[in-house]
């Protein structure tokens, strides 16, 4: 019995569980003094996902930022780099997006295929920048890219103040030419034919016209299963991994390491632009906005990359379940007056244990040995 | 109760568990007061362990402590030092970059108004101290400035500023000269004279006879015996240690080595903090020829190792193979030229713990065509090739190409990196202290298959802290000190007295 | 031009203090050894407790203190997670800094009717000239009159200095974060000084944070704290890990910070966008680590779990 305790304990896919549980023990404690029913709350929460094919749609639509964020910190993990830039790289993905996509009008697909590559090329050399100054001067990548977050989100809004990008007397920039959009039945939904068809089938006007569905989180499925594809098969990955376990051995094997800090640090900063430019063409206003604070997708991404144990397929999962958690939040607030930050709070609580993972192992380990003693 | 008063130290039945693993069963030690007590066993016997545990770092999971006929309960280090014992570890716990009188008040500091330092009166104290025991150091020299002798002496100096009676000293002798460990030899004296106790974990029998009057072996955690020094042989301790009749000499035949196939020409290397380590230095390495450098650790090895290897810049002179120049290339350079490399620190530059044994074997090869082809790895082949090396080098367990290396023994983990290093039959064999840490087996395993390297036909330089490995091993012997090659000799032609002297800046005399 | 000088000066000061009390919050966790990346998180809910008891007291110092306090026991579970059970303390900090302003924002909309922004307090934390400067006529006693957390902070950065290169305690902290294993064989309880020293820097987190709603705004809302912590961090690298170094570096940065508020407003020659001015602190922050940082003299076991033993 205690032998099967301490062994399910040291499996990660259990002080991970734990830790979400106790995460929402803990939002559940911070319910309760606040003096809100945890069990209403929670139930609301979970709820009012599945009360409309809408809300559900909202989920998904969530959930794609949060998995090509959270694709961005794991692969970053693989090198041994704490990317903690996803915002800012998250905002310039987004902003090349939309300064390509409000000029270039190039056939539908092909003209998503241009905004989305510029996009990740854009953020991804913002990401290798972190990268280049860790490799050449060691400076924390945490630290730089804070920083190069915040520069980003002003970048964003000196934009947006521009004449030439900003719309006048808005908080908007021009936005992205339809023929870019990623939504799905975009030009057949806006046309006569379908607006026609549309008006006599409610259900799916409402999830057509009342939600922005997109195909991005098709896309971030795709992409998920590609960087797994590149992290365990081939030799690009063999690289990056050895040098994140052992930077020093890799070396020594004529591994070249600081261009693997440079080339990880690209294809993570990429990810997360790539966030940012789907999220430009796939949802309302497809365009940039001023920004009062940080978007929040780069911080989902650490959650989701943390509960996801870095691993990429893992990420699909834990994005869903963490923009459920968010996307609950936010109807208690709305239906219950209880402030939505509980998830924050339980956000932060889960990552807290997945740090603290060692915790479960070290109990694992006293199990053990009391048992050890016992038979010696 | 009168004869139990004989006995600085007892220790009874002592038991601790690491996880599963026994590390310690049932051990006994008695130590008499006033003796130098050997503690004699293998790397990993549970020399360490013992002594951690009569220190307080490690508490026992069941057994006895005396001291002086007392029971105690060594909680933590405080109740050690309460009862007088000091232990000086074999990787000398030192703040590197504290003064010696930093160092050595820590802990137990002299202090005005109660928390004021006060260095003159420590300095004093510790001046005093340095006297009346011989033991010479520079009181305001920070740690990272002397030299290991000093750092020694600086750390036996934090046990007697403590006042202790009993004194643990811990591989005392792996960093010093022939000549040094005399010297030692005669503080342990000195000290034992004034009525201190000591104990010394060692795995060198020399330095058991030269020095101790008893002598307790164990082997794999379990209490062997304890002997009278003078009544044993060092071939009947090696047999108790190891547990088998053991070959104290490597097998090897002459060579006839054939034409320069590696040399460096007026080498100078800095270190980090721009210290020149490597002087002008040159040697060369024929075919089919071993040829060990020998050389108290802090001598420039290191430096030379990462010279060789495009770890580190180069600041002056030529290192080449075949005539092809490496220096300040890359390390990717050096292993396609030929040359691969056993590093020191296993742990650190030669394996990566987190990946299975299979990825370990191919950590310079993945790239090749046997490997991967169109940047895909073949799974398949790579299998193949670590079933091949894991049988042909018998790393154990058999089963183990998928396991991570983290959860191979020590000599298992090295195996797994000779038969890396040596996969590709290089021209050069760099092998850097290559079986530090590792039990007599292993060693014997390690040296014949460097052995046979040099017998097909190619070229080794071996680096090593181990005299004795060097003179084993080697056909041709270099000494290194002070960054510089300062003699040079065929295998036999010198004794280890002989090396020493040079190994400690001695002057090259006649007739050796 | 004495008057703008001496302005530009106490705007500097009333900016760099928040980051000095956090930059000497990392000097101290980090000279014992552990990285604290939560230090934001710490001054947000410092932030947020200094406004939201300095408003329902009405006494800025009682608010100061709990700021200082809320900071501490925030940065105990970084301790416990860190010392305790050897997490990774980067991902322990960065928790915090979820927890941190969750929390903070989380007892605002509580407090505060919904709002995710306190009320303003009624008294903030008092100028050195108090309200003689206002009736004064004398126009450099107004542009010097700066804030009581100014002096507080070069008295703490003086106490600092002073324990941890003058003392037996800051010989042993100092051990502690160079090398644990030392510390610990001469006796040293290497955890519980982990412990002190991260509760300390919590503390002087917590303080930073209050110092930003009583002293330089007077409400706390989401974006009150973004990036100081991180900012701060820069400094202590910067700083050498050392107290005076990262005060000069935190006035670096305050200074930049400052430039905000002075070519900002309306009335100076040079316009330059909001925008861009906003984004100098962060660039110069950049720009320093990359022009000064050039070999790090971090404590050598910094950021290293101890393990007992070891």
């Amino acid at each position: 019995m205690g032998s099967k305790i301490a062994e399910l304990l040291n499996k990660t896919a259990t002080k991970i569980i734990l830790a979400i549980v106790l995460g929402f023990i803990a939002g559940a404690l911070a319910l309760a003094v606040a003096g809100y029913d945890p069990g209403t709350s929670y139930s609301m929460m979970f709820t009012s996902i599945f009360s409309s094919p809408q809300n559900m749609i909202q989920v998904l639509i969530l959930t794609m930022p949060n998995i090509l964020t959270g694709l961005s910190v794991a692969f970053a993990f693989k090198t041994g780099l704490f990317n903690i830039g996803g915002e800012g790289q998250y905002i310039v993905g987004a902003i090349a997006a939309v300064m390509v996509g409000g000029v270039l009008n190039l056939p539908p697909v092909i003209n998503v295929i241009v905004i989305v590559l510029v996009a990740f090329v854009a953020a991804g050399l913002y990401g290798a920048l972190a990268g280049f100054l860790k490799a050449k001067f060691g400076i924390h990548e945490v630290i730089t890219t804070i920083m190069l977050n915040w520069i980003a989100l002003y970048l964003n809004n000196y934009l947006v103040s521009l004449p030439g990008i900003g719309v006048k007397n808005t908080e908007y920039s021009f936005p992205i030419k339809q023929s870019a959009w990623t939504n799905v039945l975009n030009g057949w939904k806006t046309s006569p034919h379908g607006q026609a068809y549309l008006s006599t089938h409610p259900a799916l006007s409402t999830i057509l016209l009342g939600t922005d569905i997109n195909y991005g989180i098709i896309i971030a499925i795709v992409v998920a299963i590609a960087v797994s594809f590149l992290l365990y098969r081939t030799t690009f990955g063999y690289q990056i991994r050895a040098v994140g376990l052992n930077k020093d051995a890799a070396e020594a094997a004529g591994i070249r390491v600081k261009k693997s800090i440079v080339m990880t640090m690209f294809i993570a900063g990429g990810l997360s632009g790539l966030a940012g430019a789907l999220q430009m063409t796939g949802t309302l206003p497809h365009a940039l906005v001023t920004l009062a604070n940080q978007p929040g997708y780069g911080f989902n991404g650490i959650t989701v990359a943390l509960m996801a144990n870095s691993s990429p397929i893992g990420c699909i999962f834990t994005a869903l379940l963490l923009s459920a958690l968010q996307f609950g939040g936010s109807t208690i607030q709305m239906n219950l007056g209880a402030p939505s930050e509980v998830v924050n709070i339980m956000i932060g609580v889960i990552v807290f244990f997945v740090a603290v993972a060692s915790m479960f192992t070290m109990i694992s380990e006293r199990i053990k040995r009391r048992r050890v003693k016992i038979a010696g | 109760m009168q004869s139990q008063q004989a006995y600085a130290v007892e220790m009874q039945s002592i038991y601790k568990y690491f996880d599963d693993f026994c590390a310690l069963n049932a051990v006994n030690l008695k130590v008499k007061k006033g003796s130098i007590h050997a503690l004699l066993g293998e790397n990993g016997a549970g020399k360490t362990t013992l002594m951690n545990v009569l220190y307080g770092l490690y508490k026992a999971d069941s057994g006895r402590i005396l001291i002086n006929g007392e029971q105690v309960e060594m909680k933590n280090p405080n109740v050690a030092i309460e009862h007088k014992i000091g232990m000086v570890h074999q990787h000398f716990k030192l703040v590197e970059n504290f003064t010696v009188v930093q160092n050595i008040m820590l802990g137990k500091e002299v202090s005005k108004a109660g928390f004021v330092l006060d260095i003159s009166r420590a300095r004093k104290q510790v001046v005093e101290l340095s006297k009346t025991y011989g033991l010479t150091v520079d009181p305001d020299a920070k740690i990272e400035d002397i030299s290991v002798g000093m750092q020694q002496r600086v750390e036996i100096l934090k046990a007697l500023y403590r006042g202790v009676e009993i004194l643990i000293l811990d591989e005392p002798t792996a960093v010093l000269t022939p000549q040094e460990i005399n010297e030692l030899v005669n503080i342990m004296r000195n000290l034992t004279e004034g009525g201190k106790t000591i104990i010394i974990i060692t795995h060198k029998l020399k330095e058991i006879k030269k020095s101790s009057e008893y002598c307790t072996i164990i082997r794999r955690g379990k209490y062997i015996d304890t002997v009278d020094v003078k009544n044993v042989t060092e071939q009947q301790l090696a047999s108790m240690m190891v547990g088998r009749e053991v070959n104290l000499v490597v097998a090897k035949t002459k060579t006839n080595p054939g034409d320069v196939v590696f040399r460096i020409d007026n080498l100078t290397v800095e270190d980090s903090r721009k210290i020149e380590r490597v002087k002008e230095l040159s040697l060369s390495v024929r075919k089919g020829e071993i040829v060990g450098i020998a050389g108290i650790d802090g001598n420039g090895q290191k430096e030379l190792v990462e010279a060789i290897t495009c770890l580190t810049k180069v600041k002056a002179g030529r290192i080449s193979i075949n005539g092809v120049d490496l220096q300040n290339t890359s390390p990717h350079n050096v292993i396609k030229n030929g040359i691969t490399t056993i590093h020191e620190d296993r742990h650190k530059r030669g394996l990566v713990l987190d990946f299975p044994v299979k990825y370990n074997l191919i950590l310079e090869n993945y790239n090749r065509p046997r490997f991967a082809g169109h940047a895909i790895l073949h799974e398949q082949a790579i299998h193949k090739f670590a079933q091949d090396s894991i049988s042909r080098y018998d790393i154990r367990p058999e089963n183990c190409a998928s396991e991570l290396a983290r959860a191979l023994s020590g000599g298992n983990q090295q195996k797994v990196i000779i038969a890396r290093e040596l996969s590709d039959n290089p021209e050069l064999l760099l092998a850097f202290q290559p079986t530090r840490g590792l039990d007599v087996g292993a060693i014997e395993f390690i040296h014949s298959a460097l052995i046979k390297h040099r017998d097909s036909g190619h070229s080794i330089l071996l680096i090593s802290f181990e005299l004795d490995e060097i003179m084993n091993v080697s056909d041709r012997i270099c000494v290194l000190y002070d960054g510089r090659i300062v003699a040079e000799f065929q295998q036999g032609e010198v004794d280890e007295n002989g090396i020493g002297l040079l190994m400690a800046g001695g002057e090259r005399k006649n007739g050796i | 031009m004495l008057v703008s000088i001496l302005l530009a000066v106490s705007i500097t000061l009333m900016y760099s203090a928040p980051l000095m009390f956090a930059g000497l919050g990392g000097v101290i966790s980090e000279n014992a050894g552990v990285v604290n990346i939560g230090i934001e998180g710490m001054m947000t809910i410092g932030a947020f407790f200094g406004a939201a008891v300095g408003y329902f007291s009405g006494n800025p110092w009682l608010g100061f203190l709990a700021g200082g306090l809320s900071g501490g026991l925030l940065a105990l579970a970084h301790a416990v997670a860190s010392i305790s059970f050897r997490a990774d303390q980067t991902i322990s900090g960065v928790a915090l800094n979820f927890i941190g302003p969750g929390l903070a924002l989380f007892l605002s909309r509580k407090l505060f009717a919904g709002s995710a922004m306190t009320k303003p307090v009624e008294h903030p934390i008092p100028t050195i000239f108090g309200s003689y400067a206002a009736k004064s006529s004398n126009v450099l006693i107004k542009a010097a009159n700066i804030e009581m957390t100014v002096p507080i902070v070069f008295i703490c950065a003086f106490v600092l200095w002073f324990v941890l290169y003058k003392t037996s305690w800051g010989l042993r902290i100092r051990s502690v974060g160079e090398n644990p294993a030392a510390a610990d064989t001469l006796g040293i309880n290497v955890y519980r000084i982990k412990y002190l020293a991260v509760f300390v820097s919590g503390v002087l987190s917590g303080f930073g944070g209050a110092t930003m709603t009583l002293a330089v705004m007077n409400y706390f809302t989401q974006s009150t704290i973004s990036g100081q912590g991180f900012i701060a961090l820069a400094a202590v690298i910067f700083g050498k890990w050392k107290p005076h170094g990262t005060m000069a570096a935190c006035l670096l940065f305050g200074f930049a910070q400052a430039l905000v508020v002075l070519l900002g407003g309306s009335n100076s020659k040079i316009q330059i966008p909001s925008s861009l001015l906003s984004m100098l602190p962060y660039v110069l922050t950049l720009i320093s680590l990359v022009l000064f940082v050039r070999h790090s003299s971090a404590p050598k076991a910094d950021g290293i779990p101890y393990v007992k033993g070891h």
